[in-house]
């Protein structure tokens, strides 16, 4: 044979720049590569991110596309490898694989509008196809961000939210499950939020991400208000072990979840959605 | 592995005693010679140190669930059907260790694996795992993300593949159209032909590393009579399959999700994971981290894996497949069916491994059978 394949199951080690702290069990670290090179990715994809002599988990990348001096990631703590990650603080060293998995077709929605619906951490995946809309502003309709928590201690990137509903050119809707402390916003499923509608429904591309259940009822939501199936993304979670189809783990289907997803679009799998347990 | 030359194929006849050299020969190469031999009442692919290890006079009787040796009235060395476990064993390592990580000043430093002491010599493939082998060549093939391990395993490794004269009960590889005549993925093929008169094995090349080491094995020409015996042989167990399989409603698997046969044969699985472990072309795997007790230290393994653990499929809140109709019905639905979308062809090769390994003797060709006889509108979105 001639020469070998680079081997996809090494990690690359990077450096922990910063640390922010989102949520009570919620972090953003940013990091930059030890050797000093560049990362790009796709809005939408994920790295295998390793703790040293812990294990390793898949994690959506939550930072801006465009800016290729750091990979940002937005992680809720609930897993061993997780809570070990969350130990982790500036200076600290993590091994990166990827990127992985495919992308937020942000480009292909060029002249829509562009709706995104998160529920929870869910936000996360989404945050960077939300900057590479805006930093490309004029090539669509109405841009519009419905994001649902459970409480409102529980609302993810809530500065950045805040700042997004401020601006002319963003609708931010913000519901949340269980109304506590001086809440008095939007208490429900964020469902109703797209339900409201304000956008073009022949003209609209959705973007899902969150918890299973939620992304079914948005997709039968954006359906009802007359969005094509097949202008509707959603982004699926499996166990991986590899990121790369080599592990099996993620099977669904006729689908690697790594590969041929993360982010599908729903007319494709929308019959696989109701089946249990496949 | 040879590549896609087609060497035209001179046959020449091998006497018993040439086996010791073609031994000796790839030794002499370099290679690590692995082939049939018996220990703990089964054959089993392991090192040889000569021909005299090969499993002489030694035949398999296998069914659902069932495996014994029996011994053969004559003294054929290739006389078993296939042993419970193939050559992934020694070209996908049930454990291989990703790499090592080393604690330093600044953090950690990451060292790949070692690379492969020496090159494979697989004696005694038979078509349903050259078949395997060319299905995983595939699976660890992704344009994108080969696994170049296997690869380059598959592609060192030097092939003597040993066609079938006789067929198990639980071979089906004539009905999935990968044996039992071998055609491609070997360098060296062989018939084993014995009887009261003699004891031979016609034996041909498929690639130029085949033809230079049959050369040096010398050996007579093949006569006409001798290549008809060895096809007409071959031919006969083509003919003696213990099962067949419906590889039309195989394929169709994938549409029928909520078929009420996979409750039926839930209330029998074990969910013991024979079935994936024995099969040649199954490639789960799971990671495990280990360190030293110090935490300096740091190894990554793959380790085989199988979809009929209630683990494998977890992501936090709960395992996805928790119910064994859901396991069973992921693991022969991607093997029948979604296979052909994701690599273009069955996973399924038909050497019968997981039904001579099933403790309940559970058959695939039944299963798939049951499910053409009583197949039903799939009930769409039970919740």
């Amino acid at each position: 044979m001639t020469s070998m394949p680079k081997d996809p199951m090494l990690p690359v080690p990077f450096r922990i720049e910063r640390v922010q702290r989102e949520l009570s069990d919620t972090f953003t670290m940013e990091m930059v590569a030890k050797d000093g090179g560049t990362f790009s990715f796709k809005a939408g994809q994920f790295n295998m991110l390793y703790v040293f002599g812990v294990g390793e988990v898949p994690i959506s990348i939550s930072g801006d596309p465009a800016d290729r001096s750091k990979v940002v990631h937005t992680t809720r703590a609930v897993g061993a490898v997780t809570k070990a990650l969350d130990a982790l603080k500036a200076g600290d060293e993590i091994g990166v694989r990827g990127p992985f998995g495919t992308d937020w077709p942000v480009e292909a929605a060029y002249g829509h509008d562009l709706v995104f619906v998160a529920g929870g951490v869910g936000l996360a995946p989404l945050r960077p196809a939300i900057y590479q809309a805006m930093a490309n502003r004029e090539k669509f309709g109405r841009v519009v961000v419905l994001y649902g928590a459970r409480t409102p201690e529980d609302i993810l990137f809530k500065k950045e939210l805040e700042r997004w509903r401020g601006r002319f050119d963003m609708d931010v809707g913000v519901t949340v499950d269980r109304a506590t402390g001086k809440w008095s916003g939007n208490v429900g499923v964020v469902t109703k939020l797209v339900a409201r509608g304000g956008f073009d429904p022949l003209h609209t591309t959705a973007f899902v991400c969150g918890p299973e259940v939620m992304m079914r009822y948005v997709a039968a939501e954006l359906e009802k208000k007359g969005v094509a199936r097949s202008s509707v993304w959603v982004s699926m979670e499996r166990n991986m072990k590899c990121g790369c189809g080599l592990c099996g783990h993620c099977q669904w289907g006729p689908h690697f979840v790594c590969k041929d997803g993360p982010v599908f679009r729903y007319d494709r799998i929308a019959d696989m959605f109701s089946i249990r347990e496949l | 592995m040879p590549g896609a030359e087609t060497a035209v194929a001179t046959a020449v006849i091998l006497q018993r005693d040439a086996l010791d050299g073609l031994i000796e020969a790839l030794k002499a190469k370099g290679y690590r010679v692995v082939g049939p031999r018996v220990a703990d009442d089964a054959v089993i692919y392991d090192d040889l140190d000569g021909a005299d290890d090969l499993p002489r006079g030694w035949g398999d009787e296998q069914k659902g669930g069932h495996y014994r040796l029996r011994k053969r009235p004559d003294g054929a060395l290739f006389g078993y059907t296939t042993a419970p476990q193939g050559w992934k064993r020694f070209l996908y390592p049930p454990k291989q260790k990703l790499f090592a990580a080393r604690r330093t000043a600044s953090g950690f430093a990451v060292d790949p694996p070692a690379p492969e002491p020496q090159p494979l010599a697989i004696i005694g493939a038979r078509a349903c795992e050259l078949a395997a082998m060319r299905v995983q060549k595939r699976v660890f093939g992704d344009k994108d993300y080969p696994d170049p391990g296997y690869q380059k395993r598959l592609a060192d490794a030097f092939v003597v593949a040993v066609e079938c004269t006789e067929a198990g009960d639980t071979c089906f590889c004539a009905s999935m159209g990968t044996g039992p005549a071998v055609e491609a993925g070997f360098d060296i093929k062989m018939v084993e032909l014995v009887d009261k008169s003699r004891h031979v094995f016609v034996a041909e090349a498929g690639s130029a590393k085949g033809t230079k080491l049959l050369k040096e094995l010398g050996g007579d020409k093949a006569k006409d009579a001798d290549r008809e015996a060895a096809t007409t042989r071959v031919a006969k167990a083509a003919k003696s399959m213990g099962r067949a399989m419906d590889t039309a409603t195989a394929k169709r698997l994938k549409e029928l999700p909520e078929h009420p046969r996979w409750e039926q044969v839930a209330a029998r699985c074990l969910t013991c994971g024979n079935c994936t472990m024995v099969c040649p072309t199954c490639f789960c795997t799971t990671v495990e981290d280990v360190t030293d007790l110090k935490g300096d230290n740091a190894e990554r393994w793959r380790k085989w894996d199988s979809c009929f653990t209630v683990d494998f499929s977890y992501i936090h809140g709960g395992s996805i497949r928790t119910e064994t109709a859901a396991r069973y019905r992921q693991w022969i639905t991607h093997k029948l069916s979604t296979w052909h979308d994701q690599f273009g062809s069955s996973g399924c090769v038909g050497c019968g491994r997981c039904i001579t390994w099933c403790p309940v003797g559970i058959d695939i060709t039944e299963e798939v059978a049951a499910i053409h006889q009583a197949e039903k509108p799939a009930a769409k979105g039970r919740k």
